[in-house]
C-alpha cells in the first residue's frame, strides 16, 4: 500500500489570512523564529499496490479539478513510502 | 530592469511601450503624451491605464450619465449627489443615511467566493469612506440556468463568499435577488449593495486640501493582488485576453475589514481626517488621483514607504494592486499623532506615504527618483469620454412584434398545476437556501429581510426610525423596451419598500450590459439610463450614485440588459410597518390595481420558451398613488399585511403570501387564464380586518387605484376559483427547487 500526498499551498501573491493570523500569534507566545507564515492543506491518499505512472497522472487531474483551486492555489503530488 | 523614472522618459522618447496591453488605445495613448508633454514614464502609464479603463473612468456611460444630473430632482433630502464614493440621504431625527450598489461580476465568475467576498469588501468600505457606520447589505445575484453546471460551480461559491465576508463582519444581509437566465451563463451578476448611518455632521469626503497636511496610507499591506484586475478584467471580454492575461484574484479578509471599520469610526469621531478615500479599483493610483484632483491638485507621495506583504513588487504593481482592507487618509501633522495612537490601538498598520503641497502635480517618488509627475485631474477625472455610436438592435421590432402563445389554466387541475409549476420554478422558488446562509438579524435591528418584499433596518433604537431597502430589475421587460424597463424597475422597487409602508426617498442603480462597442448594447444602455433618469425625474427621486458593468457577454452573445435598480425609503417607526403576510383566519383579501394581459417578458411565458411581445408601459403617476395609498394606510392602521405583485404574478404573490404564516386563502379571481399570471404592474394585495372595508374603499377612490375584493384568509389551503390547492404540496413544490439543484 502506498500514499500519494498533494500538498496545496496559495500562490505566494495571494492574501493568506490564516497565515498572517498564525505569524502575529507566533510572537506573542514568546516565538521568534518566524519572519513570515504560509498555511497551506495536505491530502494523504491511501491506495493497493505502488503508484502507476497513469494513477499519478490521474491524481494531478483530480487535484487540478477538486482538491486545488488553480486560480488562487498551487499544488504538488508526491509518493510518500 | 531599470527604473523608469521621469528623466529616463524625458531623454528617451521614442521607446516603445505596452499600452495595449494594458488595455490603451493608440488615441488614449497619444493624448497622454499630449498631456505630459512627454512619453509616461511606466509608473504613469500603469496609472492612466487604470484609471482610463471603462470601469474607472466611465467612458462609454458619461455622456449619457450626465441626465441623472440634468434631469436632477431638486431635494432637500440628498446631502451629498454624485460623484462622491456615494450619496448621502437625510432621513429625519439628524441622521443621515448612505448607500450605494456596486457590481463584481467578472471577478466573481472567475473566482467565485473570492469575486463575491471582495465585492462586499469594497462596498462597504465605500460606505464607510462617507464617514457612515455599515449596518446592512443586500446581494442582487444573477445566473445561467439553474441546472447548467457552470451554475453549480458558481451559485454555490458565490453565494458562500457572500455569506462569508458579510457574516464576518457582523451586517445583516437584508435582501436581493436570486434570477436565472441563459444569458447569464459565463457572465454571473453580483451586485452588492451597502447602507449607512451617520449623523449630518459626520460625513467625509474625498479631497486632499491643505499644503502641508500628511497622505496616510492605513489597513491591509500592499500585495500583488488582483494586479491590472481593473483594466483587463473590467475591460475585456475573456475570449479574446486569454487565460495568460488573467491576472491574480484578490483575497480579502474579512475580520482586518472588521478592525478596519472600528479603528475608522473612531478616527472619524474624533474628527481626525480632512479626506478619505478607500482603495478599490486602481489601488492607490485611483485614491492618490482622487484625493489630490478634489483638493487643489498638489500631492507628493513617497511610494516606497508603502508597506509590503511582496518585497519584490515594483513601483507600477504597487500603483496598481488591488490589494483589499486599504484606506488613505488626509490627516493635519496636528493630529498624526492621535491618529497614529488610534491605529496602533486596532493593530492596523499605519504609513505616511506623502503630503498635501500647494502646486498642482501629482508627484510620486521611489527611493528619491521622480517615476510620476502628472496633473491629477487628467488622471481621475478628465480620461477619453466616448460618445460611442448606437443603434437600436434588429431583434427588438422582431421580438415585439411576437404574439404570446402560453397554454391558459380554466379548469381546477390546470389552475392547481399552473400554481405548484411557478412555485416550483427557480425565479420564483424558496430562496432560503440562499439566504439562510447569511446573518440576517445580526445587530438585532432587522425589522424585514427576504422573504419580504423590501429589507428593513431599525436605525435609533429609542425612537424606532428605520430605512427600507429594495432593488429590483426585470431584464425579460428590459430586453423588449429598455425605456419603459428601468422605469418598471424603479416603480418595482419603490412599490416593495411602499407595501411595507416606507417612504421612497433616493434611488441608486447598478447597470448591467454587454460590450458598449457593440451598437446595439449602447443603445439599451442609451434607453435604460434615459428611462431611469425620466422615471427619477417624475417620481421626484434624486439618484445618489451607482455603478456601471460593461463587457457582460461571452462571444457575441450579451446579457439581457440588466439595470437593478434599488430605492430607499423612510419609516419613522418600523414597529408600525405593514407586513408581508397574514397570520388569521377570516381577513379580507383585496387587489389593488388592475390586471391587463401582461404576459410578454413574464415567468409563465419564459417557463414555456417566450421570450416576445410587447412590455407594459410604466405608469409612474399611478405607481406614486398607489404609493401614497399604501404609506397612507399603513399610518392609519388600514391593513393587516400587503404584498407586492411582480414576476409569477398573482399566483407567486399568493403562493408567498399564503405560505409565510401558514395560514391558506379562499380566492376567486375573473379571467383566470390571464390574471393567474400575467405581471401587470402596480399591483399590490392587502388583507384587511373586515371592520375596515370603507376606510380601504375610501382611501382607493381617493388616490384613484381600482379595487378589487379577491376573496378572505384561513384554512390550510389555498384555493383559487375553486381550484383547492393543499399548502403542505404547495410548500414542497416552492422549497424542493433549491435543495435539488444545489444540494
Amino acid at each position: 500500500m502506498a500514499k500519494i500526498v498533494v500538498d496545496v499551498m496559495l500562490k505566494p501573491e495571494i492574501l493568506d489570512p490564516q497565515g498572517s493570523a498564525v505569524s502575529a500569534a507566533l510572537p506573542r507566545l514568546g516565538f521568534t523564529f518566524a519572519k513570515s507564515v504560509r498555511q497551506g492543506k495536505r491530502f494523504e491518499i491511501e491506495i493497493e499496490g505502488e503508484p502507476t505512472a497513469a494513477q499519478l497522472a490521474e491524481v494531478e487531474v483530480a487535484a487540478e479539478k477538486l482538491l486545488a483551486n488553480p486560480v488562487i492555489e498551487t499544488f504538488v503530488v508526491r509518493v510518500e513510502k | 530592469m531599470t527604473l523608469d523614472t521621469v528623466t529616463v522618459a524625458q531623454s528617451s522618447p521614442d521607446q516603445s511601450q505596452p499600452f495595449a496591453e494594458l488595455g490603451l488605445k493608440p488615441d488614449e495613448y497619444a493624448r497622454i503624451k499630449e498631456i505630459l508633454g512627454r512619453r509616461p514614464t511606466s509608473s504613469e502609464l500603469a496609472m492612466y491605464s487604470v484609471m482610463w479603463s471603462e470601469h474607472c473612468s466611465y467612458k462609454s456611460s458619461k455622456v449619457h450619465l450626465k441626465q441623472f444630473g440634468d434631469k436632477a430632482v431638486k431635494t432637500d433630502a440628498l446631502l451629498v449627489g454624485i460623484g462622491e464614493n456615494a450619496g448621502v440621504v437625510d432621513v429625519g431625527q439628524g441622521y443621515a443615511v448612505t448607500f450605494k450598489i456596486e457590481s463584481h461580476n467578472h471577478p466573481s465568475f472567475i473566482e467565485p467566493y473570492q469575486g463575491a467576498a471582495t465585492g462586499v469588501g469594497g462596498i462597504v468600505r465605500d460606505i464607510l469612506t462617507m464617514g457612515a457606520r455599515p449596518i446592512a447589505v443586500m446581494d442582487p445575484l444573477r445566473f445561467g440556468p439553474a441546472d447548467a453546471p457552470d451554475t453549480r460551480r458558481v451559485l454555490p461559491g458565490i453565494v458562500a463568499g457572500v455569506g462569508g465576508y458579510g457574516n464576518c463582519l457582523g451586517l445583516a444581509n437584508i435582501g436581493g435577488e436570486v434570477v436565472f437566465d441563459e444569458t447569464y451563463i459565463g457572465n454571473p451578476l453580483v451586485n452588492a449593495l451597502c447602507v449607512g448611518v451617520m449623523k449630518h455632521s459626520d460625513i467625509k469626503l474625498a479631497k486632499a486640501a491643505g499644503a502641508g497636511n500628511l497622505v496616510v496610507l492605513y489597513g491591509a499591506k500592499t500585495g500583488g493582488d488582483g494586479i491590472g484586475g481593473v483594466s483587463v478584467l473590467a475591460s475585456e471580454t475573456f475570449d479574446t485576453t486569454g487565460s495568460a492575461k488573467r491576472p491574480a484574484v484578490q483575497v480579502g479578509d474579512p475580520f482586518v475589514e472588521k478592525v478596519l471599520i472600528e479603528c475608522s469610526l473612531e478616527i472619524f469621531a474624533e474628527d481626525l481626517v480632512i479626506g478619505i478615500q478607500d482603495l478599490g479599483g486602481a489601488g492607490l493610483s485611483c485614491a492618490t488621483s482622487e484625493l489630490a484632483s478634489g483638493g487643489s491638485g498638489g500631492m507628493k507621495v513617497e511610494l516606497d514607504r508603502v508597506p509590503l506583504r511582496d518585497a519584490s513588487l515594483s513601483p507600477e504593481e504597487i500603483l496598481m494592486s488591488e490589494s483589499q482592507e486599504r484606506m488613505c487618509a488626509i490627516v493635519e501633522p496636528s493630529k498624526i499623532k492621535r491618529f497614529l495612537e488610534i491605529c496602533d490601538k486596532w493593530d492596523v498598520t499605519v504609513t505616511v506615504i506623502g503630503e498635501v503641497t500647494d502646486g498642482d502635480r501629482l508627484e510620486i517618488t521611489w527611493h528619491g527618483d521622480l517615476i510620476v509627475d502628472v496633473p491629477p485631474r487628467t488622471v481621475a477625472h478628465d480620461g477619453p469620454v466616448y460618445n460611442r455610436p448606437l443603434a437600436k438592435p434588429e431583434y427588438v421590432d422582431r421580438v415585439n412584434a411576437e404574439v404570446i402563445n402560453v397554454p391558459r389554466p380554466t379548469t381546477s387541475d390546470e389552475i392547481k398545476a399552473t400554481v405548484l409549476k411557478l412555485a416550483a420554478a427557480p425565479n420564483l422558488a424558496d430562496k432560503s437556501w440562499v439566504t439562510s446562509q447569511y446573518d440576517r438579524y445580526v445587530q438585532g435591528n432587522t425589522i424585514q429581510s427576504q422573504p419580504d418584499d423590501s429589507g428593513m433596518v431599525r436605525i435609533d433604537e429609542k425612537t424606532h426610525l428605520g430605512v427600507a431597502i429594495a432593488t429590483d430589475a426585470n431584464a425579460n421587460w428590459s430586453y423588449l423596451n429598455p425605456y419603459e424597463g428601468a422605469k418598471l424597475a424603479l416603480a418595482e422597487a419603490a412599490r416593495n419598500i411602499a407595501t411595507a409602508g416606507a417612504k421612497p426617498l433616493a434611488v441608486t442603480n447598478c447597470l448591467n450590459f454587454g460590450s458598449p462597442e457593440d451598437p446595439g448594447v449602447m443603445w439599451q444602455f442609451a434607453e435604460s439610463v434615459r428611462g431611469l433618469a425620466d422615471g427619477c425625474l417624475e417620481m421626484g427621486l434624486p439618484v445618489t450614485g451607482g455603478n456601471v458593468s460593461f463587457y457582460n457577454q461571452t462571444g457575441s452573445v450579451a446579457i439581457l440588459p440588466t439595470p437593478v435598480i434599488g430605492v430607499l425609503g423612510v419609516i419613522d417607526d418600523v414597529r408600525t410597518r405593514t407586513p408581508m403576510s397574514f397570520e388569521e383566519a377570516g381577513l379580507d383579501l383585496y387587489l389593488l390595481g388592475e390586471t391587463a394581459d401582461d404576459l410578454a417578458g413574464s415567468e409563465w411565458a419564459y417557463l414555456h420558451g417566450q421570450r416576445g411581445g410587447q412590455s407594459p408601459i410604466a405608469d409612474l403617476q399611478r405607481e406614486m398613488r398607489l404609493i401614497d395609498l399604501l404609506v397612507a394606510g399603513r399610518v392609519n392602521k388600514v391593513f393587516t399585511a400587503a404584498h407586492d405583485l411582480s414576476q409569477g404574478g398573482l399566483s407567486a404573490s399568493l403562493t408567498e403570501m399564503v405560505l409565510r404564516h401558514n395560514v391558506g386563502a379562499d380566492v376567486t379571481v375573473e379571467n383566470i387564464g390571464t390574471a393567474l399570471m400575467s405581471e401587470t404592474p402596480g399591483r399590490v394585495i392587502v388583507a384587511i380586518d373586515p371592520s375596515q372595508t370603507k376606510t380601504l374603499g375610501d382611501l382607493a377612490t381617493k388616490h384613484q387605484i381600482v379595487l378589487t375584493k379577491l376573496g378572505t384568509t384561513g384554512g390550510d389551503s389555498l384555493v383559487i376559483n375553486g381550484a383547492n390547492i393543499p399548502l403542505t404540496e404547495l410548500r414542497t413544490a416552492w422549497t424542493e427547487t433549491f435543495p435539488k439543484l444545489f444540494g
